[in-house]
């Protein structure tokens, strides 16, 4: 019998030929990383081993993008906790503010994520690594703790949902929309424990960065992890950034799954997701009436150059809506810079809106953005919930960069076609 | 292992961001976290909240990011169990690794009113109403995982087996 690809990774990493849905196995990790929220529960319970170095210093990555630039004492405590493990234990994958990123645009762009790999990492949306055609998935901090003494973990064999997209892709509808669609459709546990494997020829067409927002956002349908074939892109995407050796899977032509979904693109429109779940989703045109107070472009889901280019093509030589708050935020230093050397920053900073250093402050009602009881914010980010952006009556919708700049112009939620029309 | 507590009831697609909402991780403290434990799904959780009581909850229960912050909170709270018609995937890991005690019994979930004084033989997996005397069977674990259970985490699980190798 065949297997998927998420099969046949876990299977390599296991030592074993052949493995079967619902099989406990052990693996070896490629990459095992935590943040400055997570990271500190593991180091802890790390120490609790008594051991005196980690099971290899270039595959322990620690990132501290969640509370930082430090938001106060206690979140300055917490970073420091990353800080000293990372120089007390020599590892050399410690980004500090200035290095750092958004921990899933940095290890892509930094080339420590790689195809066939097994990842997990302290935070739901490791998932995001699965576009380069890798497993990666989400796990607790006891479980990072335990990846960084011995290199293993265990995992319980998943089975695979296949989701088809064919047609070409409308004019601004993008991965996201993809995604929101899907999440739609299946709904919040829809994956629950499953893998998604995204396929077609619209996948195809899809620009890394629209493949690396699908991919984090398998986790919003309960997905265990999310998963791309490897092609020539990938293949572009990954040369001159890996610093060693990967392996190429991909899923057998009799490869068991228990469901194959199929999709119809050339349909679509921008989606929008209302609160207070990812699954409540609309296209855009019927969410042309809703208000807004702030609009958020950036996080891991929606923080790559390209998002940013998108964003910049709308907003160029136009103003923020006067009543509307706009926070811009590159997922890493060098998206940064590449959007500093592309004019992007000027045309937001002129536009009116504010550009933050990466973090992921906003996204999950950290800082830098904080919504006030009964504000509404459209966001580029995952999560809609209750509170997730600050005051649990406030509200999140969930976009595209597209729908969020073009909504930035008009202060409510809009189709990007009716800014193009109007100028 | 026998618990017996007052149910609290919660519904369905209780995410980790209400178990305890992001501003509140600048701590890994149980007893800080405690305080504001499911605050954004029922305000006055923490302060109702007695020591043994019962999560019951409908399904994927702990949905969203991957914060052990949630069942720290809970465990800090001193919630003896959570009974839900299902898990999301990461929280289900994080409850065995953590020790939480965990059921899965969608027919109790159903029966099962807020304020039920209930008891729970986590060894049987059975879950007694002692309302209406009515015994619902959840879901068994793997064997190993109930491994992991039995010696209160994965950490105590791996230092066992670790102090095995060096043997």
């Amino acid at each position: 019998m065949g297997m998927t690809v998420s099969q046949k990774i876990l299977a390599a990493h296991a030592g074993r030929n052949q493995v079967e849905a619902g099989e406990l196995i052990n693996c070896k990790l490629d990459v095992v990383l935590g943040n400055d929220i997570t990271a500190p529960v593991a180091i802890s319970e790390f120490k609790r081993l008594g051991l005196n170095r980690v099971f290899d210093r270039d595959r322990v990555v620690l990132v501290p993008d969640h509370f930082t630039p430090n938001k106060d004492i206690k979140a300055a405590e917490q970073a420091k906790i990353l800080r000293d493990f990372a120089r007390e234990y020599d590892i050399n994958n410690y980004f500090e503010v200035g290095q750092m990123g958004i921990e899933h645009c940095l290890l892509p762009e930094q080339g420590l994520v790689l195809p066939g790999d097994l990842i997990i990492g302290a935070d739901s949306h490791t998932c995001t690594y699965g576009a380069l055609g890798a497993f990666a998935t989400g796990v607790g901090s006891t479980d990072m703790a335990a990846g960084m003494a011995t290199g293993e973990g265990w995992f319980k064999v998943p089975e695979t949902i296949k989701f088809v997209y064919y047609g070409a892709l409308p004019r601004w509808v993008s991965g996201k929309d993809l995604i929101l669609h899907t999440i739609g459709d299946v709904g919040v546990d829809g994956a629950r424990y499953m893998s998604m494997e995204f396929t077609g020829e619209a996948i195809k067409a899809l620009s890394m960065d629209g493949r690396f927002t699908m991919a984090n956002m398998a986790i919003e349908a309960g997905g265990k992890n999310g998963i791309f074939e490897v092609d020539e892109k990938t293949i572009e995407y990954v040369q001159g950034r890996a610093k060693r050796p990967y392996q190429i899977f991909n899923s057998d032509p009799d490869a068991p799954y228990a469901e194959i979904r199929e999709y119809d693109v050339s349909k679509l429109e921008p989606v929008v997701a209302f609160p207070h779940l990812p699954e409540n989703t609309k296209p855009v045109s019927e969410a042309a009436e809703v208000s807004i107070d702030q609009v958020v472009i950036g996080s891991c889901t929606n923080g790559r150059l390209e998002d940013l280019q998108v964003a910049a093509r709308l907003l160029k030589g136009r103003k923020v809506h006067p009543e509307l708050r706009v926070i811009i935020f590159p997922g890493t230093r060098q998206i940064y810079l590449d959007a500093l050397r592309q004019g992007l920053i000027e045309i937001f900073v002129e536009a009116g809106a504010v550009v933050s250093t990466p973090t992921c402050g906003p996204c999950l009602g950290g800082h830098m953005g904080i919504l006030a009881k009964g504000e509404r914010a459209l966001a580029t980010t995952n999560r809609n919930f209750v509170g997730r952006m600050g005051h649990p009556e406030s509200e999140v919708y969930l976009s595209s960069p597209a729908v969020a700049a073009a909504s930035a112009i008009k202060g409510r939620i809009t189709a990007p076609w009716e800014i193009e029309q109007a100028f | 292992m026998k618990l017996k507590g007052k149910v609290h009831k919660f519904g369905k697609d209780i995410d980790t961001d209400a178990i305890i909402p992001a501003r509140y991780l600048n701590t890994f403290d149980p007893r800080e976290l405690a305080r504001h434990c499911m605050e954004d799904a029922d305000p006055e959780f923490p302060d109702k909240v007695q020591a043994g009581d019962i999560i019951v909850a409908d399904k994927n229960f702990g949905c969203g990011s991957s914060r052990e912050h949630a069942p720290i909170a809970i465990q800090g709270a001193k919630v003896a169990c959570v009974i839900a018609k299902s898990f999301a995937r990461i929280f289900y890991r994080n409850a065995i690794n953590t020790g939480l005690p965990i059921l899965e019994c969608a027919a109790a979930v159903d029966a099962i009113e807020a304020g039920d004084e209930v008891e729970v033989d986590l060894e049987q997996g059975t879950i007694t109403n002692l309302r209406t005397g009515e015994i619902y069977q959840a879901a068994p674990f793997p064997e190993f995982m109930q491994g992991i259970m039995a010696q209160g985490g994965l950490m105590n699980y791996l230092k066992e087996k670790l102090s095995h190798q060096s043997n």
